[in-house]
């Protein structure tokens, strides 16, 4: 421990050597601006996961944005019906790219205990899903374990994937149409 | 002011309505009587306002199907309740499948406007007179209602589950 | 620059702008996270001509699904009717077989039971409450009661293992007594819940904002709340004192001193305060159960429908018979009728259950008192401004859960 004049200044501090793909995917992946779609009882688990004791915001995602157009991540939280898939269908077309969905719950992953005529059996009949956390209701716990593979997926995404052709027959096969951002 | 029992409460009802209480029953304590489906509106519009018996809340109205119940095979479940006695009442007024138009009991109760659509939804029975019948709870374009007996619960057209594995062989 | 007014004169006035009326979507995606219903408004400037509801959204079909089910494969279904209060919804399904069965349930079983349920109260009435906060614009009172909530959370994890959808309780009583762990619990709890909850009362009950926003916000009369057959703390807000608990008790209700508060206007303000001293009041019926908790059981002599001890099962014949028609739901229920009601979150939960003796249920209608109540609304709003509209919902504690079942 010297004293304080002995300190080498070197010119040019804060310096970082990366590629441009990290530095974007670490930025979006600590700021990602979730739409909560609460639906039931799995809601309330998210509503809890947002309180003190677990804290979502200490992953970034304090703002919870409930307009589909700054949102990135769609959290499908508790059982969609029939009468609701048109309805969430509109809002992940209405996201803006990119974007990931995160199904929370048996409900939302597969229709969970409710095999009846009137439940959708699982929303990725009707949307692509990124992580599917099961549980009825999961734990906070295991909720941030599904954030916290959201944020792997973002961090680690190719900044043209969405241009691919893979990309472009997944959504055909949900017959979602994507907005090219370079048509005229 | 005494308590009215269950005897006398069916006295009061039975003098008023000599021929219209068909059948009555006390199970669990709850005084239960079917009454003619014709009749039922007057009935309950009549305990309303009746002086000493007060009913003064609709606590639920059910439907029922008893397919096996030939010409008797939809039931109308009235549950009534009056405070200033304490008594709680059960109604049944039964339907058949061919005339299964009853009068409704909105301009007694308002709060039998969504219960009655309810059990339209379900079971299909006509309120006769409701300002706004139609289905609530499930989609407008559903065809058929699903309470009934003879459907199933699951959705017939679901190709994702192997009824199989699920022991169900009779879909 | 306009004068303020006073929510009456609002509702009297027209400001039309050109005689335009808009018809405004509010749902079934918004921002308040209390459920999906639709309400198609339309609005002259800010103020609310009329509405017109969609619900349905979350239809689970729970009624046909009870028919498939043998009784105690039912009492994870009621969980998510109000899945804020879940343990009454299971203790009243559970309280109505008992019923249909005719079982004597033991005094100590009814204390425990109490104890869950009141429990189960405080924890809807601060998701209500913290959220008509939110509502009107306060996020920090949104944090506070929920930190209580997890240690009700905890308290129910103690005794079922679950968090919010408990399915705690058996026909007959409870799996286990009250562990160590839980009397700890339960002690630090009574004895710091009611400062925090002054602390959270504190930031709203009189606060001028608050206050103004919500006072005349959604009000209804007695008259009109009895004939849209309204229960609960929202009927309580208008004045009127029914509630199931004492008019007709279940459970050894009647061994306790509790106050029922009542309101006065039926606006926001008043169910915001009828819910608080609620808490306060379920506080007082918990401490009075634990104080008393009598010795015996803890779960009630019904080999039909009790799981018998593990280790009769492997040692005793009729022990494993019973098991196995137990889990299979094979047992013998006698065929009846009856409806049973409970004084749930939200009002009178009443479970009219038909058996025709077979291991099914023939019928098993809720009474819902969400549902009932929820017709109201468009009556409750008519005049107000839009962000009224909002406040009234949140604080009317629409579960969608129980609104559609």
């Amino acid at each position: 421990m010297g004293k304080i004049e002995d300190l080498k200044v070197i010119n040019g501090e804060g310096y970082q050597l990366t590629t441009l793909d990290k530095a974007i995917g670490l930025a979006r992946a600590n700021s990602v601006w979730p739409l909560p779609f609460a639906t039931s009882c799995c809601g309330i688990e998210f509503m809890a996961t947002m309180g003190s004791a677990y804290d979502l915001s200490r992953f970034g995602m304090e703002r919870m944005s409930f307009s589909p157009r700054q949102a990135d991540l769609l959290i499908v939280a508790g059982t969609i019906s029939k009468k609701l898939g048109p309805v969430l269908k509109k809002v992940y077309e209405q996201m803006s790219e990119p974007k990931w969905v995160l199904s929370v719950g048996a409900c939302a992953c597969s229709g969970g205990i409710f095999d009846t005529y009137s439940v959708l059996q699982g929303i990725d009949r009707i949307i692509p899903v990124d992580v599917y956390v099961p549980g009825c209701p999961p734990r906070p716990e295991q909720i941030i374990d599904g954030v916290m593979n959201i944020h792997e997926l973002v961090k680690n995404e190719s900044n043209r994937r969405r241009y691919s052709d893979e990309y472009k027959h997944l959504m055909n096969n949900y017959n979602i149409e994507i907005e090219d951002g370079n048509a005229e | 002011m005494e308590m009215l029992n269950n005897e006398a409460i069916l006295n009061l009802i039975q003098e008023a309505f000599p021929n219209d209480v068909l059948f009555h029953e006390e199970p669990y304590g709850l005084l239960t009587m079917e009454v003619t489906a014709s009749k039922g509106h007057e009935i309950i519009h009549w305990l309303k306002n009746h002086e000493q018996l007060s009913v003064n809340y609709l606590t639920n109205i059910a439907g029922i199907h008893y397919p096996e119940d030939l010409g008797r095979e939809f039931a109308v479940v009235y549950q009534l309740h009056s405070w200033k006695n304490l008594f709680r009442l059960r109604l049944k007024c039964y339907l058949s499948k061919d005339a299964i138009q009853i009068a409704t009991l909105v301009d007694v109760f308002d709060g039998a406007n969504w219960m009655e659509r309810e059990t339209y939804d379900f079971y299909g029975i006509e309120f006769v007179g409701h300002p706004d019948l139609r289905r609530i709870l499930n989609e407008d374009s559903m065809d058929y209602f699903p309470m009934r007996k003879e459907y199933a619960l699951e959705d017939a057209t679901r190709e994702d589950k192997d009824d199989r594995y699920f022991g169900r062989n009779n879909l | 620059m306009s004068e303020l007014k006073t929510k009456e004169a609002f509702a009297q006035s027209s400001e039309t702008i050109d005689g335009n009326i808009a018809t405004i979507n509010f749902g079934p995606t918004h921002p308040s996270t209390h459920g999906i219903f639709q309400n198609v408004l339309k609005v002259d400037g800010e103020k609310i001509i009329s509405s017109e509801q969609t619900l349905g959204y979350i239809h689970r079909a729970f009624e046909k699904l009870s028919e498939r089910r043998p009784y105690n494969q039912i009492t994870p279904i009621t969980d998510r009717l109000n899945y804020c209060s879940s343990p009454i919804n299971n203790m009243g399904w559970e309280m109505t077989v008992e019923k249909l069965i005719g079982a004597e349930i033991p005094k100590r079983v009814q204390y425990m039971r109490v104890i869950i349920m009141e429990l189960a109260r405080i924890a809807d009435h601060l998701i209500c409450n913290s959220v008509t906060g939110v509502d009107a614009g306060a996020l920090t009172s949104f944090f506070y009661p929920f930190t209580e909530r997890e240690k009700i959370y905890e308290l129910y994890e103690e005794i079922c293992g679950a968090r919010l959808t408990t399915n705690i309780g058996r026909i007959g009583g409870f799996e286990r007594d009250f562990t160590p762990a839980f009397h700890t619990k339960l002690q630090s709890f009574l004895k710091t819940f009611p400062k925090a909850f002054e602390e959270f009362d504190s930031m709203l009950a009189r606060n001028r904002i608050f206050m103004d926003r919500t006072k005349g916000a959604g009000p209804i009369s007695a008259e009109r709340a009895l004939a849209y057959s309204f229960s609960g703390p929202n009927l309580r807000a208008t004045g009127v004192d029914y509630d199931v608990r004492a008019m007709h008790p279940y459970s050894s209700y009647e061994d306790f001193d509790f106050i029922i508060p009542v309101g006065v206007n039926g606006d926001t303000y008043d169910r915001f305060m009828v819910r608080q001293e609620e808490i306060r009041q379920s506080v007082r019926i918990i401490e009075q159960a634990y104080k008393n908790l009598p010795e015996g059981s803890y779960k009630a002599d019904l080999p039909d429908f009790y799981l018998p001890e593990k280790t009769d099962v492997y040692n005793n014949m009729e022990a494993l018979i019973y098991h196995f028609k137990i889990v299979m739901g094979e047992t013998e229920i006698p065929p009846g009728e009856v409806y049973h009601s409970v004084e749930g979150g939200n009002g009178e939960l009443g479970f009219y259950l038909i058996s025709d003796g077979g291991r099914t249920p023939y019928r098993l209608q809720f009474r819902r008192p969400c549902f009932i109540y929820y017709q109201a609304y468009p009556e409750m709003i008519s005049g107000m401004s839009i962000s009224d509209a909002v406040l009234t919902l949140s604080s009317m504690n629409v579960i969608a859960g129980e609104l559609d079942a």
